[in-house]
């Protein structure tokens, strides 16, 4: 009984944090493809971009900030954009330029630039 | 004066010899740094960082020729932070920057040379079905309105420049956009850049074809100024 408990608690946690197990390094790679103009090569909010707009991007290294947002709104940001949440419309929708599984690398490589220090 | 001659038709072969085959002069000139054919989607999206110069096998679809061929001869700088600008990005303490001496020039080509090269580029038109699909007419807009557009309301002021002193860098510069690109291109582009190119960096828009013909009308009135 406690070995099925455990198996359950196992196949739960699995399931809870689905969207976090993108491929991180996948993630990395379109980051500095499609991110970074605006949130910086390093994350920071600071991309070449940034000078210029009215609304600073997102710093993705600010853990706290970062950690109040759960990965289905990071993923629905990134898909749908920032009006989605009711943010920016300086952040784009790329949900026609990235597929599903490319969103979960992006979140999954946010979560390293945030919270893996 | 036979020396001299001689001399002169030795001078010109090269010339001579692109006119006759101004693949050969396209391909010498501009295969180096940018496609000639469309790049390979199952490369994926790190194809597009790899990228020296945008790919020109659709260039027949998008530029006009006169310009082009007027550009090729006196090149200025369209993207202002390069093709790839994070492959020149500098994280610095105030943020991240891109020194526009560091960028690679353009070279630029004699006159006959830029004229051939033109004439063959825009024979290149593999995607002519996503022009003639395109329903855009040019119309007008009022300056302030389309300025708001362009920013506040669509965000695209967050990469592109739409004067040479406003708007975001990691994009082509649009004030000029109107006098480069037919204007069909300009308006399918914006609705679909994917269907462009695979890999592109620009977002695809979250817009129907009424709201991107009112800021390809915006990118004429801008344009029409320069």
């Amino acid at each position: 009984m406690t070995k099925q408990l455990l198996l359950a608690a196992c196949l739960l946690g699995f399931g809870g944090t689905a969207l976090a197990e993108g491929d991180a390094k996948r993630g990395e790679m379109l980051y500095n493809v499609y991110c970074s103009q605006c949130h910086g090569v390093k994350g920071d909010g600071k991309g070449v971009n940034a000078a210029h707009m009215a609304v600073m991007p997102r710093d993705h290294t600010d853990t706290k900030e970062m950690s109040a947002r759960t990965d289905e709104e990071l993923f629905k940001v990134v898909k749908l954009g920032g009006k989605s949440i009711n943010k920016s419309v300086l952040m784009p929708a790329w949900g026609r330029n990235l597929a599903d599984e490319d969103i979960h690398a992006l979140v999954a490589h946010l979560r390293s630039l945030c919270c893996k220090k | 004066m036979k020396h001299l001659l001689l001399v002169g038709f030795t001078l010109s072969l090269p010339l001579a010899a692109h006119a006759a085959d101004p693949a050969a002069l396209v391909q010498e000139k501009c295969a180096g740094c940018h496609a000639l054919a469309a790049p390979d989607a199952a490369a994926g999206p790190a194809e597009r960082a790899q990228r020296k110069a945008p790919p020109l096998h659709y260039a027949g679809n998008k530029f006009r020729r006169d310009w082009l061929a007027a550009w090729l001869q006196k090149p200025v700088r369209i993207r202002p932070a390069g093709v790839f600008p994070p492959a020149h990005a500098q994280s610095t303490p105030k943020g991240d920057v891109v020194d526009p001496a560091a960028l690679p020039p353009h070279p630029a080509l004699a006159a006959a040379e830029a004229e051939a090269a033109a004439d063959h580029l825009m024979t290149l038109k593999p995607l002519e079905k996503l022009v003639e699909a395109d329903r855009y007419e040019p119309g007008g807009i009022a300056l302030r309105m389309g300025q708001m557009n362009f920013g506040k309301f669509k965000g695209c002021d967050g990469c592109h420049q739409d004067t040479p002193e406003r708007g975001g860098v990691s994009g082509p510069e649009l004030y000029t956009a109107w006098q480069r690109l037919q204007p069909k291109f300009i308006s399918a582009y914006i609705g679909n850049p994917a269907a462009w190119d695979p890999h592109s960096m620009m977002p695809g828009a979250e817009m129907n074809a009424d709201n991107v013909h009112k800021l390809v009308n915006y990118l004429k009135a801008i344009g029409e100024k320069q």
